[in-house]
C-alpha cells in the first residue's frame, strides 16, 4: 500500500470514498443517505460512477444533480414530489439504497436504533425502530458508525430495529428474500458479510488504522482475512468534488475529526 | 354544507379519557399542539396517543395524561430525542407499541379501509414482532406461499390533524411539500377533528394553492377549528418554520425540575393567547439576549 498520508487525505475523505462504494453498480435506484460520510459518498457517487443514482432534498423531492451540502432549497432543482408516503411505495418496490446510522451493531449485521437495556424498562430510550425493520427486508442497506468501539460494534443488539443476516434466516424466505447488508463503514474502516456463515469481516482498513486497533475497538470476533487491503484513496477529481465543490466548509472534518 | 366550526373548549368536550387518540404531522412537523395544549390543560387522563411521535408525545407524558404510545419514533427533529418520552419510557410510566414507520402506515390505512389487518414484509426477522406479541403473520393463500406479518387495523376513537386552510365545512388544505399521513389517521378515526392556521371561504382554497393541496375532503371531518399559531413551535411550512429557539428552551426545562416548573407555569398552565403571547415574548427576549451577547 502507498502511504496515502503524504496526499493529505484526511480519515473523513476515506470515509466518504468508502460511503461512495456503497452505491457502486446502482442503477436507477434511490439513494438515502443519513449522516455526512454518507449524504457525500451519495453525491460523489452520483457525480462519478454511479451517474442513475436519484438523490432526494431530504424533504419530500427528488433532486438533479448533486447539490453540495447544506444547499439552500432554491438553488435545488427538483424532479419529483417525494412525500413519505410515497417513500413506503419506494421503500416496498425495492428501488432504493440506503445507508443508515447505528447506535448499536452486532457480527450478524442486526442494527439497533431503539432502546439501550431491556425493552420493558429500558436504561436509555432512543428514536425508536423508526423504517428500519421494513427497510431491511426490502432492498439494500448499510450502515454508518462515525464512532467506532465496542459501545457501539456489540456481540449482540438490545434491539433488532435493523435485521441481520442470522434473524433474516430465521424469519424464512420472505425476509430474506430481498435481504441485503452491504456494507458497514466506520470511522475505522469498512467491513461486508461475505463469510460462509454470514459474519461480520473486515474487508478493509482506513490508511493509519491497524487490524489490531479495530479489533480492540469491536465487542466481538471479526472475521480477519489473511490480507487486509486499506480502504481505496480518492482520484484527485474525486477529492476536489469533495474538498470544492460538495463539502467546502468541511463538515466531514468536523463528523470525522482528522 | 354543514358549519363544522368549533373552538378548543368543544373540541375537548369531544374527547373523553381512556380514548385512543390519533395525532397526525410527522416528528417536530405540522403538530395539532394547540389542540395538544387544550388536551394538556383539561382533565382528560389515561390515553392511547398513536402518533409518528414528536413534542406531541412528550408534552402528554409529562402531564401524565398517557397510557400507552403507539409510534415508530420520537423525534423533534432537529434536536434527535424528545426528553419527556424518554424519561416516560425509561421511569416505566407509560406502556409502548413501537413499530416500523411502514407498519403503522398501514395499520392506519386498514383502519380507514374497514379491514382487520394488511400483509407486509416489514417487521419480520426484527424485534418488532417481539416486544408486542400480539402481533401476527399471515400465509399468502396464493401459490407463493409467502408468510408476512399482518399488520392490525390502527383503530382510533378520535384523530387531531393541523393544516394550513381549511373552511367551515372542514375542508382542509395542506400548503407545505408533505401531508404525511394525516387523511389517513382522519380516516381511521370514529370523531374526526382539523385544526387550522386559517379558516378561508371554500372559493378562497383555490386561490391559496393547486387542487393537489386540497387534500382533506370534509367526508374526513366532523369539528374544525381555526388556531393561528396553532402547530407552535413545531413547523407549519410555509407558514412558519419550526420555533428552533423555543425548542431548544422546551428541551434544556425539561432536563430540570424547577425549570420545567417554571416552564409549565409561564407557557402551558395559561391558555391559547396566553401561550401565543407568551412564546412571542420568549422570542423577544432570546434575540435581546443574542444582540447583547454580540454587543459585547
Amino acid at each position: 500500500m502507498t502511504d496515502t498520508t503524504d496526499t493529505g487525505v484526511t480519515r473523513a475523505e476515506y470515509c466518504a470514498i468508502a460511503c461512495a462504494e456503497v452505491f457502486r453498480g446502482d442503477g436507477e435506484v434511490m439513494a438515502s443517505a443519513f449522516g455526512t460520510a454518507p449524504a457525500l459518498g451519495a453525491r460523489l457517487a452520483r457525480l462519478t460512477f454511479a451517474p442513475d443514482l436519484v438523490l432526494t432534498d431530504g424533504d419530500a423531492a427528488l433532486v438533479d444533480g448533486a447539490p453540495p451540502l447544506g444547499a439552500r432549497p432554491s438553488s435545488l432543482v427538483l424532479e419529483s414530489h417525494m412525500p413519505y408516503r410515497r417513500v413506503f411505495d419506494v421503500v416496498w418496490s425495492g428501488r432504493r439504497n440506503l445507508i443508515m446510522m447505528a447506535s448499536q451493531i452486532d457480527r450478524h449485521g442486526n442494527q439497533n436504533i431503539s432502546a439501550i437495556g431491556p425493552w420493558a424498562r429500558p436504561k436509555a430510550q432512543l428514536i425508536g425502530v423508526r423504517g428500519a425493520p421494513g427497510n431491511t427486508v426490502n432492498h439494500s442497506t448499510s450502515y454508518w458508525v462515525p464512532n467506532h468501539s465496542p459501545r457501539s460494534f456489540v456481540e449482540q443488539v438490545d434491539v433488532v430495529s435493523g435485521v441481520g443476516y442470522g434473524r433474516a434466516s430465521a424469519a424464512g424466505p420472505s425476509a430474506t428474500r430481498f435481504h441485503e447488508i452491504r456494507f458497514v463503514v466506520s470511522n475505522l474502516g469498512v467491513f461486508d458479510f461475505a463469510t460462509p456463515d454470514r459474519s461480520m469481516r473486515i474487508a478493509s482498513v482506513h490508511p493509519g488504522v491497524t487490524v489490531d486497533d479495530v479489533r480492540q475497538a469491536t465487542g466481538f470476533d471479526l472475521v480477519v482475512p489473511d490480507v487486509v487491503p486499506d480502504t481505496r484513496a480518492p482520484t484527485p477529481e474525486e477529492l476536489d468534488l469533495l474538498r470544492n465543490v460538495l463539502d467546502p466548509k468541511g463538515a466531514r472534518d468536523r463528523e470525522v475529526k482528522p | 354544507m354543514a358549519d363544522k366550526r368549533m373552538d378548543l373548549e368543544e373540541l375537548m368536550g369531544e374527547l373523553s379519557s381512556g380514548m385512543t387518540l390519533g395525532i397526525g404531522g410527522w416528528g417536530s412537523r405540522r403538530k395539532p399542539m394547540a389542540a395538544v395544549r387544550a388536551i394538556l390543560r383539561s382533565d382528560l387522563t389515561d390515553l392511547t396517543v398513536v402518533s409518528y411521535g414528536g413534542p406531541d408525545v412528550g408534552l402528554l407524558c409529562a402531564s401524565g395524561k398517557v397510557a400507552k404510545v403507539v409510534y415508530p419514533f420520537v423525534t423533534l427533529d432537529s434536536i434527535p430525542l424528545d426528553p419527556h418520552f424518554k424519561a416516560a419510557r425509561q421511569d416505566g410510566t407509560v406502556e409502548a407499541m413501537e413499530i416500523d414507520e411502514g407498519m403503522f402506515y398501514l395499520g392506519l390505512l386498514a383502519a380507514s379501509q374497514r379491514i382487520p389487518f394488511l400483509p407486509t414484509r416489514s417487521g419480520l426477522g426484527s424485534d418488532v414482532l417481539e416486544v408486542n406479541p400480539s402481533l401476527r403473520t399471515v400465509r399468502s393463500p396464493y401459490d407463493d406461499g409467502e408468510e408476512l406479518v399482518a399488520m392490525p387495523a390502527l383503530r382510533l376513537d378520535a384523530a387531531v390533524v393541523h393544516v394550513n386552510r381549511a373552511d367551515a365545512s372542514g375542508s382542509g388544505q395542506i400548503l407545505g411539500p408533505d401531508p404525511f399521513f394525516d387523511e389517513l389517521f382522519l380516516g381511521a378515526a370514529d370523531r374526526r377533528f382539523v385544526t387550522t392556521e386559517r379558516l378561508v371561504a371554500t372559493e378562497q382554497l383555490a386561490e391559496e394553492g393547486p387542487i393537489q393541496t386540497m387534500c382533506i375532503s370534509r367526508l374526513l371531518t366532523d369539528g374544525v377549528v381555526e388556531t393561528p399559531g396553532g402547530a407552535h413551535f413545531t413547523a407549519c411550512v410555509p407558514d412558519y418554520a419550526r420555533d428552533e429557539g423555543f425548542q431548544k428552551e422546551y428541551v434544556t426545562a425539561a432536563g430540570d425540575p424547577d425549570a420545567w416548573r417554571a416552564f409549565h407555569e409561564r407557557f402551558l398552565a395559561v391558555d391559547e393567547d396566553g401561550y401565543q403571547a407568551a412564546t412571542r415574548e420568549a422570542a423577544d427576549q432570546r434575540a435581546a439576549a443574542r444582540a447583547a451577547k454580540e454587543g459585547a
